[in-house]
């Protein structure tokens, strides 16, 4: 927690200090308070000399100024409090997102999205609070104690044994039940996480549920994950709920010994009457601040769980960068090539998911590879964009290795259209110019034409200015394949690669777009990667893939000769058709 | 961006606060019992609270003041006082600890009461419900809404009486001890009243704010987020990070001013009470000197003033999470209260004994024959599996049909295949068929009754639908085709996991058919995960089947299996298939060609390919370098 503050409070040092010092100044004038309170009394009511009325005023008012000094303290404090920790959780959102979105795909597998999201969200909050604990109760409760606690010796030794016993009667047994209740609610937070991954899996499969018509199996399987986690908070609750009635129990305690040793004290005259009043506020104020203290322990204790989600965020070593690369190169042409590449997701992987790849492919050959599931093939693509680097060997882009482009020289010439194909919130126009934020309606038109997108486009209501929900939940799959090929094209790659990129489009459609690409992008390098042969079967060079490996690489002529594997294939995609 | 009618927002907006908070009081009376009580202990906490201040007057005044400076004093009255007195504050301990033990009960169970009540609303709801919803927005029920209700009964309610008790017995108290002095605190507890709302009123301006900014933030960073990786391949960060600052500035500036309202709170509450208490200081001595007010009474002021301002900032710092947790509240009610899936049919799918001479009679033993029995003719018509649609026409969105004018039928033992391109319709056939939707006009007929005539759950019993995504549960595998039918014996489904042709991998797992699967069986193959879906079917033994192929890529060996496990299940069932591979469509005794909602070819493979039309083209689209 510390850390954090240390490392993103940032412009807002001079509230995160002064916050501190302006709570401490308070609670000296609050405390001051009670013991001048005490003096009117004993000097002015019942002083040596009589009855003082102008003592009584003038003690009066330093009181009054003493609390309006402590409140424009104590309000000021509030204000810088707030400035300190908003800008605080401001920073440290803004760090969150700038190194969130500076993940490489090895990154971004290691993360889910909504536990990304309510880390930039809700831990946020629960840190702000921690933040406005530490900076201001944090102070405040100590000081009140410490303070207190030499107001009540000074004004009697004796007395003030009564305090000696109860603070640290009340701290072990607050500090008790802090520490058999904080593990019960991580318990509880486990349950509660349990549920909601049931909650979630019932909700996603609710076609499976009411096919089956398992409707009250469902609702019995949850009245049982609700009792648990009702069990498990009421167990967390059962401790945590003796805090008061404790705190209730010291406190009236500690009035009774007062009032019996005070009372006795003040008849033999050790003690005055006004000094006993104070020691009755002294004694809320202190056994509040021991309370208080125990509560920003239990609220930093919860904060950790934040904090340490944060950092799991913010600690992510990203693999990828520009270190190596030379700002001024460009990518001069489509030709790719692998040298004896291998490469592996983590290093403790026992299996190489790629294995000895050596590859070339000239600038603006279409490519087709083709494999089973598993045999890599997505993986061994990822390798030319550096959305993963090679574990061994070399992947070359127009005779540079990739690690000597910058990342963006790199992506701007290697299109790549993902498997899962995401579009965003806007415009379809908006969309598509992610590809190129400068370019032309024409040149809009011109791609959407090319991935066979345009006819349909123009059929929306609103043609190019149609609407796309979040993540284009108004388009089919095989619009939104189209219009994420589009989206590529746009870029004006030198290589572009297709991953299975047609898979919702039908045959018809999926040979226009192929079509298309070859005849107005002759320069261009095209991979394709299918399952559908019909998808390959007309590239220059198809490459087949098995587990981790080439296993042949030549034309639909050749590989249906030769090669067991794709002639398969082939003709099990195609039987009936070919009888 | 016009338009974000996608998102939706989660303010603390409340409707009808009144009927809401009524309606939370419902569900805490259900524990009449333990209310009571709990209110009771909260008065009797409050009260001695009160009460331990009030004491100090008798204390000083009567036991300690008349006896300075003499000597031999009998202090066993004094004893006596403070042994009372020690006794009451032990029953408001008592009472204290009651009321939080019963209010935690009372909580949890009122909590679990109410998210199982959600849950099951839930379940009764259509599948349309759910195109409405993202799993977040169904999520956010229990994990917000709910949640924000445990606060609103354990601890603002509670806080409510109490302080509600508390200034009632400290102003009684302080009318009865010295009217002066009372008005003095009077006035100042109306001050710090109207502080405290002052101050909410212009945090929660502010809050309505923060939360709407919140909900942008979510919003945008999951959009993000969850197209990262489209981010990176597009050097869209600079973008994004512009656009995110937006949000971030905008958050800290509203944000900024509700955490000001809210830290100012508690210091000048705080001090107002110091400054009520150097007032009453100076005046009680003051009136001390006179002699109109003793010394103990003057004592009892003091801590009165100190008393009640806690309490009452206290409350005030909860406004905007009791704000939240009222609306919280109100929308899980709206949504408990809303109508369950309509299901007006009566007709019920029975076990039927069939004799020599064809009667049907009803049976309660499994026997491998169905029929629709009709309660109001006690009718019984044996389920064959024929299934028609007359002319029907659907559409998701008004004004926007789906399917339009479409008539088919299927007869008892036929397979049929609907081909077309993405969203031609093919799936929405189905979707009628098992009534996740209903048609707008036309009809479906099962053996010659009309699907709305049968029961939802009897209709969809009697259908078998292996869908395009296969979603598993958490549990074992046994568990999962267990999930056909839930009568099966381990026997059974080790029998359909064969059929399926799912044996062969289930028994390579590491615990083979007791394999505990987790988040949606991650831990498989999309292929094995299918093979399990067919599994699952194959066990529920169903005389009528729907089959949505998977679009996605699996290798050939496990397409082979699958296909095999599929052609099994098919056997003796009327099937309706929704093809995406040419392939398994050959030897279907009708083909539907679908295109924008309309059939436009139908007939076997054969009479297809002489019409040389759509399906043709697609086929020979497909063949084209033969």
């Amino acid at each position: 927690m510390l850390s954090l503050i240390f490392r993103f409070t940032g412009k807002y040092k001079k509230e995160t200090i002064i916050t501190p010092i302006l709570t401490v100044i308070e609670c000296i004038f609050d405390v001051l308070i009670p013991y001048v309170m005490s003096k009117i009394i004993d000097i002015g009511i019942k002083g040596a000399d009589g009855a003082n009325i102008n003592y009584v005023i003038n003690m009066g008012l330093i009181m009054i100024g003493l609390s309006t000094l402590a409140m424009i303290c104590g309000a000021v404090a509030g204000r810088t409090s707030a400035i300190a920790s908003t800008g605080f959780v401001k920073n440290l959102r803004l760090a969150m997102f700038d190194k969130i979105s500076s993940y490489s795909f090895r990154n971004i597998e290691r993360f889910e999205v909504p536990s990304l999201v309510t880390r930039i969200t809700k831990d946020m909050r629960e840190l702000r609070m921690a933040y406005v604990a530490l900076v201001r109760q944090f102070f405040r409760a100590p000081f009140q104690l410490l303070f207190c606690a030499i107001m009540i010796y000074n004004i009697n030794h004796r007395l003030s044994l009564v305090f000696w016993i109860a603070i640290p009667f009340l701290a072990l047994g607050l500090f008790l039940i802090m520490n058999i209740a904080h593990p019960r609610f991580r318990v509880l937070m486990s349950k509660f996480d349990d549920m909601n991954a049931k909650l979630e899996e019932n909700f996603i499969a609710v076609r499976v549920v009411k096919t089956f018509v398992r409707e009250n199996y469902e609702k019995l399987k949850f009245k049982a994950t609700s009792e648990n986690v009702r069990d498990f908070q009421r167990r967390a609750e059962n401790i945590v709920l003796l805090d008061m009635p404790f705190f209730n129990l010291v406190t009236y305690s500690c009035m009774i010994a007062i009032c019996w040793l005070g009372g006795n004290m003040i008849i033999t005259n050790d003690l005055l009457v006004g000094e006993f009043m104070s020691y009755l506020s002294y004694l809320k104020m202190i056994l509040f601040s021991l309370m208080a203290l125990s509560n920003i322990m239990m609220q930093v204790l919860f904060a950790q769980a934040s904090v340490d989600r944060v950092n799991e965020v913010l600690n992510e070593k990203i693999d990828i960068t520009d270190e190596q690369a030379n700002q001024d190169l460009l990518v001069e042409n489509g030709e790719i090539e692998f040298c004896n590449v291998s490469f592996a997701y983590n290093s403790k992987a026992s299996k190489m998911a790629l294995s000895d790849i050596n590859l070339k492919i000239e600038s603006g050959q279409t490519i087709g590879i083709i494999g089973s599931t598993g045999s890599s093939k997505t993986t061994l693509v990822q390798l030319i964009d550096r959305l993963y680097d090679a574990t061994v060997g070399e992947v070359k882009v127009a005779n540079h290795n990739v690690k000597e482009y910058t990342l963006k020289h790199l992506r701007d010439a290697v299109a790549m259209v993902l498997q899962k194909n995401v579009l965003f919130s806007g415009t379809i126009l908006e969309n598509l110019r992610w590809g190129n934020p400068n370019a032309s309606f024409e040149e809009v038109v011109e791609a959407a034409k090319c991935a066979q997108a345009d006819d349909f486009i123009r059929k929306l209501p609103d043609g190019y200015n149609q609407y796309l929900g979040q993540g284009g939940v108004n388009v089919s799959g095989g619009q939104k394949q189209r219009l994420c090929i589009a989206r590529a094209l746009l870029k004006k790659p030198k290589i572009i690669i297709l991953d299975d990129s047609t898979s919702a489009v039908d045959t018809d459609t999926d040979r226009r777009i192929r079509t298309a690409l070859k005849e107005k992008l002759a320069d261009m390098t095209t991979i394709i990667i299918a399952q559908r042969i019909t998808s390959i079967m007309d590239a220059d060079k198809i490459v087949v893939m098995n587990d981790g490996k080439i296993m042949d690489i030549g034309n639909h002529e050749e590989l249906l000769a030769r090669n067991e594997v794709y002639a398969d294939l082939f003709y099990t995609q195609q039987k009936g058709v070919s009888e | 961006m016009s338009e974000k009618k996608f998102r939706q927002l989660r303010t603390s907006k409340v409707n009808n606060m009144p009927a809401t908070i009524k309606r939370i009081f419902s569900f805490m009376f259900k524990y009449k019992i333990k209310t009571v009580i709990i209110l009771l202990c909260i008065v009797i906490a409050a009260l001695t609270n009160v009460a331990s201040s009030y004491f100090i007057t008798p204390v000083i005044d009567e036991y300690v003041v008349p006896f300075i400076g003499m000597e031999n004093v009998d202090l066993s009255n004094f004893a006596k006082m403070l042994v009372i007195l020690a006794l009451i504050y032990l029953s408001g301990t008592i009472a204290s600890y009651l009321w939080r033990k019963l209010m935690s009960l009372l909580s949890t169970g009122m909590l679990d009461d109410i998210r199982t009540k959600l849950f099951n609303k839930m379940q009764n709801m259509s599948v349309s419900f759910y195109d409405g919803h993202t799993h977040g927005e169904l999520m956010n029920y229990y994990t917000n809404d709910i949640d924000s209700i445990r606060p609103l009964v354990a601890e603002t309610f509670p806080q409510v009486v109490s302080t509600a008790i508390s200034i009632i017995g400290v102003v009684v108290m302080m009318l009865n001890q010295n009217l002066k002095l009372a008005a003095i605190a009077i006035v100042s507890l109306v001050i710090i009243c109207v502080i405290s709302i002052l101050l909410g009123k212009y945090g929660r301006k502010y809050f309505l704010e923060v939360q709407k900014t919140v909900s942008d933030i979510n919003g945008y960073s999951e959009e993000i987020f969850q197209g990262l990786k489209e981010v990176k391949v597009f050097q869209h960060e600079k973008q994004c990070r512009e656009e995110f600052v937006k949000y971030n500035e905008k958050m800290f500036s509203v944000a900024v001013w509700t955490n000001t309202f809210a830290g100012m709170l508690m210091p000048i509450n705080n001090n107002l009470s110091f400054f009520t208490y150097a007032i009453i200081s100076i005046v009680g001595s003051k009136m001390a000197i006179e002699g109109s007010i003793t010394i103990g009474a003057l004592a009892s002021f003091l801590l009165y003033t100190r008393q009640i301002s806690g309490p009452i900032s206290n409350l005030s710092s909860q406004f905007n999470a009791m704000m939240t947790a009222i609306a919280g509240a109100e929308r899980a009610f709206n949504l408990i209260d809303s109508e369950d899936e309509v299901d007006e049919g009566v007709i019920e799918l029975v076990n039927v004994e069939k004799d020599q001479l064809g009667n049907l009679t009803r049976t309660a033993n499994r026997t491998g024959l169905f029929g629709w029995y009709n309660p109001s003719d006690d009718s019984i018509t044996e389920l064959k599996g024929d299934i028609r649609l007359n002319d029907v026409t659907f559409s998701y969105e008004k004004g926007h049909p789906v399917l339009k004018n479409v008539s088919l039928y299927a007869k008892p033992g036929q397979k049929i295949a609907f081909v077309g391109s993405t969203g031609a319709g093919k799936t929405t056939v189905t979707n009628l068929i098992n009534r996740f939707y209903d048609v707008d006009s036309g009809s479906i007929t099962y053996d010659g009754i009309n699907v709305k005539d049968i029961k939802k759950s009897s209709l969809r019993g009697s259908l078998g639908v292996v869908l395009q995504d296969t979603n598993l549960f958490t549990g074992t595998v046994l568990d999962n085709i267990r999930y056909g039918n839930l009568n099966a014996t381990d026997q059974q489904c080790i029998e359909a996991a064969k059929l399926a042709n799912a044996d062969s991998f289930i028994s390579r797992l590491p615990e083979g058919y007791n394999t505990m699967l987790t988040a949606n069986g991650s831990n498989l193959s999309q292929g094995q995960r299918q093979l399990l879906n067919i599994a699952r079917a194959a066990v529920s033994d169903p005389p009528v089947l729907i089959l949505d192929e998977a679009t996605s890529s699996i290798d050939t060996h496990t397409e082979k299996l699958i296909e095999k496990g599929m052609d099994r299940l098919m056997k003796g069932r009327t099937v309706f298939v929704i093809a995406h591979r040419l392939s398994t469509v050959r030897n279907s005794n009708a083909i539907i060609v679908l295109e924008h909602g309309q059939i436009i070819e139908r007939g076997d493979h054969d009479d297809l390919l002489k019409q040389k039309g759509r399906y043709y083209q697609l086929y020979t689209g497909a063949a084209e370098l033969d």
